[in-house]
């Protein structure tokens, strides 16, 4: 156990190159970078012979490395797509239906279960005990399932307890415009006439008009301490707005009713059962380990923020509001970020159900059909890589601008 | 008679206790104060009762009160009670618990999980007996369960083909954990390196792992993974599982091991430095025993993540307990039991997690109190 300073005795007698070499090694810098060029060339040299392995069995069963697949035809269906797509369209338009599917899955499940878990988060909190208890079991059991057996279990609910679509029609819907069935969940799709775009004008107007109002309200507040409630007029806004530039418009939209024919419905909008059975799973699953961050992150806020809050007189909802909340983001957003991350890649386990996501289309049926493993598998990983940067990229973001200001 | 209880005497200190003041404490007092302290919590606890009778009486039915616990098939089943058929998992428990494992060697497989625990005990709890000696014996644990598992040198060999069932889980999921400690606690000295380019490759590797489903790794070792391998080399599907389990693991262990590492002070790396501790030596003398040690919950939470996550095998078609319930649904004899199925194994899964979620909330709340700095 030589010490790092003085050199190993047999370094001196030897000869002076030896002796350069154990100063190198000695040294803890040159050490540093020898240790590092050993690692990378390491490395490169594991890189080399899997690529060399891969090239030569690529060889073997007489296969090439080229994304022209992409421009062949798919010769495959997929049930449920945002874009234009049939089973003539290519390999490359089904992998962008999949990835539509699943950034469809992803956002509408980070809504949702943003959502729930705030409210089961709160609820948890809350001083009533049998409501605390029960939200309790609810996030425990959800918590220590496995999600895909969620996901199979909430497609079994959904395809066999709803009714079929002629038995819908007699008792499982609403006002006989949105039908519960086990094909889905029919409702009117609306279809923007000619005037529509004043709606979304106004919408827009109202989106922009209640940022510079807050501003407006803020400097305002700041110069005169009069408070306004530029929430409920934001709310407000938003409604009114769309809704009188909907009548001055002429109502220019139009509905398009579900029909019974046949076996199943048609026209309207359709939520598919995979859809809607994936989307429950992931919303649940997730909105249980949201609400318990919530709590962690409400509890670590100090009693003594409550208690200022109120000594300067403000009332509870705005201590919630501008002191508590806050102050719980900073605790709440990296955990939270995590959590958006585990639903989008827990999305992939559609496959178990069949609903077309990315790995199902391009990592399942286009595999299978052009024995393309090596391509479309970096398809998928690529895109996923993409999504979590998106993901964590927005949220760090985030993080950043709610952090403490530390002086 | 409250004239006579006003007017009696009592010495200084002999008074008798009174009753405590009937508002204030026992029943009334808590269900006045957690159930009905304002209006808003007394709607909330009606809308709470409301949903209880929604779910528990029909759930209670459906469970116990009309359920079948013994039919020999679906039609009996339906024709003794329309509730839960029990009698259907009842006759398949055994291939759920040990897939197509062959029936004279399960004790094998009981003997294997029964020494598991010989082995994580001495990890787990530090006032376990002869501490040092049993830690021996966990290091050598895992060659002693594949020896039993798999057979050979005695035993009569058992293919990986016939492995399922919940053995299938454990399988996976205490070997991907048991071998993605040491990987992950690698991985996280490397982000933690001062050397450029041994922490550009570790966080490389971990954001990647990190960032892609477990799915498409398990699709990696079904498809892909041989063509990595020399031309002619074959491996077994399981030990393919195995290795991209454990590399998926090793991702989030190297997170959590990060975590222990930034969580010692400053002041414990530079009084090794100042000791004349070398690299190594001061990591496993003086960092890692402290980082390890606050690490244990957050591993034993990887775990339970992990072991849930074993249920995606099914997806590349091996078949773990899930995969043997799904199985076992195709049966004509006992179709569309699905629910029984599925509510089993999630009691099982419920079970294992919740209980380990416990241990690691009892290790969070033990180290919470413990010295630190």
């Amino acid at each position: 156990m030589a010490s790092i300073d003085t050199p190993a005795p047999s370094a001196q007698t030897d000869s002076g190159q030896r002796n350069f070499l154990a100063r190198l090694w000695y040294n803890k810098e040159t050490r540093g970078v020898l240790f590092q060029i050993l690692t990378v060339a390491g490395l490169g040299a594991f890189i080399a012979y899997i690529t060399s392995n891969a090239i030569a069995n690529l060889e073997l069963v007489g296969k090439t490395f080229s994304f022209d697949f992409l421009n062949f035809p798919a010769n495959y269906d997929i049930n449920q797509s945002l874009i234009e797509y049939s089973s003539k369209s290519t390999h490359l338009r089904a992998a962008m239906v999949g990835m539509l599917n699943t950034l469809l899955i992803a956002v509408c499940g980070v809504i949702s279960a943003t959502f729930l878990g705030f409210f089961l988060g709160v609820l948890r909190l809350s001083p009533n005990w049998l409501v605390s208890k029960m939200v309790y079991c609810f996030i425990e059991y959800t918590r220590n399932v496995p999600v895909l057996l969620h996901i199979l279990m909430i497609h079994g609910l959904v395809t066999h307890a709803l009714p079929k679509p002629r038995a819908a029609q007699e008792w499982a819907n609403i006002a006989d415009s949105i039908f519960f069935t086990n094909r889905g969940v029919f409702s009117p799709m609306p279809l923007p006439q000619g005037g529509f775009n004043f709606v979304i004008a106004a919408f827009v107007l109202a989106i922009v008009g209640s940022f510079v109002f807050a501003r407006w309200a803020k400097k305002r507040q700041d110069a005169t301490g009069q408070h306004l409630p530029v929430f409920w007029i934001s709310i407000g806004a938003f409604f009114l707005l769309p809704a009188i530039a909907y009548v001055l418009a002429g109502a220019p939209l139009n509905w398009d009713f579900p029909e019974l024919k046949g076996f199943n419905f048609r026209g309207g909008f359709v939520i598919r059962p995979e859809f809607l059975a994936l989307w429950l799973a992931l919303t649940l699953y997730t909105s249980a380990f949201i609400a318990e961050i919530v709590r962690a992150g409400i509890l670590a806020i100090s009693k003594g923020q409550w208690e200022a809050a109120m000594a300067v007189g403000i009332s509870r909802a705005r201590t919630l509001n501008l002191v508590i909340i806050p102050q719980a983001m900073r605790v709440i957003v990296p955990p939270l970020t995590s959590q958006y991350l585990n639903l989008t890649k827990n999305s992939s386990l559609a496959i178990a159900i069949g609903y077309m996501d990315v790995v199902a289309t391009v990592g399942g049926i286009t595999l299978m059909q052009t024995g393309k493993e090596m391509e479309t598998m970096i398809i998928v990983i690529g895109f996923y890589l993409t999504v979590s940067l998106i993901i964590s990229t927005v949220m760090n973001w985030y993080n950043e601008r709610i952090k403490l200001v530390e002086r | 008679m409250s004239d006579t209880t006003t007017t009696e005497r009592y010495e200084p200190g002999t008074h008798p206790d009174m009753p405590p003041p009937l508002l204030e404490s026992g029943m009334i007092f808590w269900v006045r104060k957690n159930l009905l302290s304002s209006w808003t919590n007394a709607t909330l606890t009606l809308v709470g009762l409301y949903f209880l009778w929604l779910i528990l009486p029909p759930f209670y039915a459906w469970a116990f009160g009309d359920a079948v616990f013994t039919a020999s098939d679906r039609s009996e089943c339906q024709s003794l009670g329309d509730g839960a058929c029990w009698a259907f998992i009842s006759e398949r428990f055994k291939i759920f618990i040990y897939g197509f494992y062959p029936e004279p060697e399960r004790w094998r497989s009981i003997l294997a999980f029964v020494l598991l625990f010989v082995a994580i005990g001495p990890l787990l709890f530090d006032k376990f007996p002869m501490r040092g000696k049993a830690m021996l014996f966990s290091m050598f644990y895992p060659f002693i369960a594949a020896w039993l598992l798999l057979g050979g040198f005695g035993l009569t060999p058992v293919g990986t083909d016939q492995f399922g069932g919940m053995l299938l889980n454990v399988i996976v999921g205490v070997t991907g954990i048991a071998f993605s400690l040491p990987i992950g606690i690698v991985l996280a000295l490397g982000r933690a390196s001062k050397l450029p380019a041994v922490r550009i490759i570790c966080v490389t590797f971990i954001e990647f792992i990190r960032g892609v489903p477990l799915i498409t790794l398990l699709f990696l070792a079904s498809t892909m993974l041989s063509y990595f391998l020399p031309p002619g080399t074959t491996f077994d599907l399981l030990m393919r599982v195995l290795i991209m389990v454990t590399l998926f693991a090793s991702g989030y262990m190297a997170e959590v091991v990060r975590g222990g590492l930034q969580a010692i002070p400053r002041g414990q790396y530079e009084a090794s430095d100042s000791m004349g501790l070398k690299y190594w030596q001061s990591m496993r003398l003086i960092v890692l025993p402290q980082a390890l040690k606050i690490s244990i919950p957050g591993i034993v939470n990887t775990f339970i993540g992990l072991f849930k996550d074993t249920t995606l095998v099914i997806i590349i078609g091996l078949l773990d307990i899930v995969g043997m319930g799904r199985v076992s649904l195709a049966d004509a004899k006992w179709a569309g039991l699905s629910s029984e199925v599925y509510i089993s194994i999630a009691i099982f899964f419920f079970l294992f997690c919740f209980a380990m979620s416990r241990y690691s909330l009892y290790l969070e709340g033990k180290l919470e109190t413990g010295h630190r700095n």
